[in-house]
């Protein structure tokens, strides 16, 4: 950020023309042409007598420049401030490390315009971007203009700026096609982690909403508010235990389940494996939150078929509120992992059976002439051969329910309430709590801080899984 | 693995050893398959049972869940009826309809181009480029979800569905030019090679030899890229507001949690009408789907 302060005053150019003795003969040392592009992009180049490169460069330096001075208010004539005279570039870093100094008052002449902190935020992260990029032309400016004339130094040829281009140009090709997906990820998922990752560092609440209040950085207070203050504390960790139990239950329940459909499925003994086949997968066919919902009636504690069923068969003396009764949080939670298994199992079915039917019979044949067992067989071939291939999805599948947000919100809302919480029922997931935390509770400084963590978490076991895969090596 | 081709199954002959061993081990053999079919079957009703239990409340004269059963006694459309004339259905399903066709027309285009270019061209950057992609493609979607939400809001650009589109391609897009360049780098090169000789342009070459052969991992991105937006909620509901603009997900989720509308056999029948086509594709496509999830572990 500072290398590039330079560009954002209207430096009067010194010196931008070294005609003089004009041809900088071979004997200008390597490091003067470069230290010219610093002071002036393009400088450097025009000394190594490449006009087309130094206006390129410099077209550059003068866009952020004039860029600059329109958005600002440069010529009023008052004593300079940032806040009323920046342009693009100045205001928006004095945004992004002020967040506005001008609250919204109540005035004579009415409501006052106050600064609104998180557009500055969101202002100042694009011009500081904007800067990063102009830093890195600088960089490459520089470093043209040193090595273009160390390469004159000793002997090599000189190249006109059109050819130079050229070349570019055909090296650009990838550049070009890839930009219409780079602008969108840029604007869509790159900026919003950075803000993300801001806004966990400020005290931008629902007491503190822009544009009536300005936010302010807090530092890490928001990471101490979870980690220290008691009530934050133990439903954090409250919340992260039961995520891990469920992840791992989830996963293993549904692989479980789907491994043993599977080699019933491959057996001979079985009539029609086809029709079986197609039946069970419906769960994972229908939509999940269809089925999520039909289940969240089904389980209803006051109208619900199941409850009903029940007590008439006696089984129960009155009707069971499954997912609403505080005083029974892992009924709730028993019965979000059976309707999980439901919706999960298909799709490790399906996995498998495509494994199943590429073993060879070979393998069962020769373990049979050994005297092995139909178990020995399941043991010992089978499963191995399963379990190399279905790993990596085994650990997705963990990943996911880690962040199974549509079957618990569906099914529970997080309910039972817990009344040891903070703004979380008994089967909330970390997730859950974070989607009511932001849209519900409006602590989005908490949210962000959570946002953090979870990212965190599940970032570690993805690269473990990577490690293992072959995608780096063939980066 | 595909390698050794699955062998067509032809049972050993049993050993014989004499009568009354053959009859015991027979017996219990058929014991072992009946109980084997009794479990399918029990497991098949759990399947099946909740399923039927919506659609025949679907059918089922009006009225709230207390009365809602698999097989209605006089069945009736009323509630497909009540669907599409009392609420705002229709307009819902079009929302959806909108937002999945834009989604899937962007991601596959987007993802292939961008899959394409990391496999078959090097440049500078690149490797940087794939370890941000795979470093991005490791955050939830909603994570980002949340913080564009934060934006959105004081930009005031909630309550457009290009707006949610576009968010949704995004989210996807590190994922998906991932599955296109692990798909594009197990393509022969030596076709391409063979159309450069002959003078074809780099996009010709694209177009006319590498695209019709990533023709499986398109459909595999064309149908997720379509399917989730008609399942996905948690985006909609953060960027979506008004009456007008919700997509079905959101709708039906909003009928079912609404207290003091008692209709569920109107939520049966919208869940029916979301569910159907799209199990249906799932269900003929499954091939695709299965091997496309593989692919995608593999690759990380």
């Amino acid at each position: 950020m500072t290398t590039t302060e330079t560009s954002e005053h209207p430096v009067p150019a010194p010196d931008r023309a070294p005609r003089g003795p004009g041809r900088a003969g071979p004997g200008t040392p390597a490091p003067v042409p470069g230290l010219a592009s610093a002071l002036v992009w393009g400088a450097g180049q025009l000394i190594n007598r490449q006009a087309g490169k130094a206006a390129f460069f410099f077209a550059f330096f003068a866009g952020a420049v004039v860029w600059e001075i329109a958005t600002g208010n440069y010529y009023a004539g008052m004593e300079f401030t940032p806040r009323s005279n920046g342009g693009f570039f100045v205001k928006g870093l004095w945004g992004l490390t002020t967040l506005g100094t001008q609250p919204r008052e109540m005035t004579l002449t009415g409501l006052t315009e106050g600064d609104n902190s998180i557009v500055l935020m969101a202002n100042g992260l694009i011009a500081f971007l904007t800067l990063a990029l102009l830093a890195i032309i600088w960089i490459w400016s520089i470093r043209d203009a040193a090595r273009y004339r160390a390469a004159l130094n000793t002997g090599g040829a000189a190249e006109s700026s059109r050819v130079y281009f050229g070349r570019i140009w055909e090296g650009a090709f990838a550049y070009i096609v890839l930009s219409p997906g780079l602008i969108l990820l840029v604007f869509m998922s790159v900026l919003p982690v950075l803000f993300g990752i801001l806004v966990a560092f400020t005290d931008y609440n629902r007491d503190n909403l822009p544009p009536k209040n300005l936010v302010h950085w807090v530092g890490f207070e928001n990471f101490a508010t979870i980690f220290a203050v008691p009530s934050w504390t133990a439903t954090f960790t409250g919340i992260l235990v039961w995520t891990l139990v469920w992840a791992v239950l989830a996963t293993v329940t549904t692989y479980a389940a789907g491994l043993l459909l599977a080699v019933m499925l491959a057996s001979r003994r079985i009539r029609f494996p086809r029709m079986w086949r197609s039946v069970f997968l419906l769960p994972w066919a229908v939509p999940a939150i269809v089925s999520a919902l039909v289940f969240r009636s089904m389980f209803n504690g006051q109208f619900g078929p199941v409850s009903q069923w029940l007590v008439d068969i006696g089984l129960t003396d009155e009707r069971v509120y499954w997912f609403t009764d505080p005083t029974q949080p892992n009924l709730a939670r028993g019965v979000a992992l059976l309707v999980n298994l439901w919706l999960g199992f298909p799709f490790f079915m399906a996995l498998v059976g495509g494994v199943l039917a590429n073993i060879p019979d070979s393998y069962y044949e020769a373990a049979r002439i050994d005297g092995a067992g139909p178990v020995q067989q399941f043991r010992y071939i089978t499963v191995p051969i399963v379990q190399r291939t279905v790993t990596p999805l085994i650990i997705l599948s963990f990943v996911h329910n880690f962040n199974n947000f549509g079957v618990i919100y569906f099914l529970t809302e997080g309910g039972p309430d817990n009344v040891d919480y903070r703004f979380a029922g008994s089967t909330d997931l970390l997730v859950t709590w974070l989607f009511k935390l932001t849209l519900d509770n409006r602590l989005y400084n908490i949210g962000a801080v959570m946002s953090l963590v979870i990212f965190l978490i599940v970032g570690a076991i993805s690269v473990l899984n990577l490690n293992r895969t072959k995608a780096i090596r063939e980066l | 693995m595909a390698a050794t081709p699955a062998k067509t199954g032809n049972r050993p002959p049993a050993p014989r050893r004499g009568g009354t061993v053959e009859g015991r081990q027979r017996v219990r053999e058929g014991v072992t398959t009946a109980l084997m079919h009794l479990q399918l079957l029990v497991v098949a009703v759990i399947v099946i049972y909740p399923l039927m239990w919506v659609v025949g409340s679907s059918f089922g004269p009006g009225g709230g869940l207390a009365n809602a059963t698999p097989i209605p006694e006089n069945a009736t459309l009323d509630n497909y009826i009540h669907l599409f004339t009392q609420t705002d259905y229709g307009r819902w399903y079009l929302n959806s309809l909108y937002v999945a066709t834009l989604n899937m027309v962007g991601s596959v285009a987007l993802s292939a181009l961008c899959g394409w270019v990391f496999s078959r061209i090097r440049f500078r950057g690149r490797k940087a480029s794939m370890l941000g992609i795979l470093i991005l493609q490791m955050f939830p979607s909603f994570l980002t979800a949340i913080a564009v939400y934060m934006l959105f809001l004081n930009f005031g650009l909630l309550d457009s569905l290009t707006g949610l589109a576009l968010v949704s391609i995004a989210a996807a897009l590190p994922y998906n030019t991932w599955l296109m360049k692990g798909y594009t780098d197990n393509l022969p090169a030596s076709l391409d090679e063979a159309a450069a000789l002959d003078g074809a342009g780099r996009l010709t070459i694209f177009r006319r030899i590498v695209l019709p052969l990533m023709r499986p991992m398109l459909t595999f991105v064309a149908i997720t890229s379509f399917t989730v937006p008609w399942m996905d909620f948690i985006l909609p509901r953060l960027l979506l507001q008004s009456n007008s603009k919700q997509t079905v997900a959101l709708g039906l989720f909003q009928m079912i949690t609404d207290q003091y509308s008692n209709d569920f056999t109107t939520f049966a029948a919208g869940a029916v009408v979301l569910a159907v086509p799209i199990t249906i594709l799932y269900i003929v496509l499954q091939r695709h789907l299965v091997t496309g999830a593989m692919a995608g572990a593999e690759k990380g």
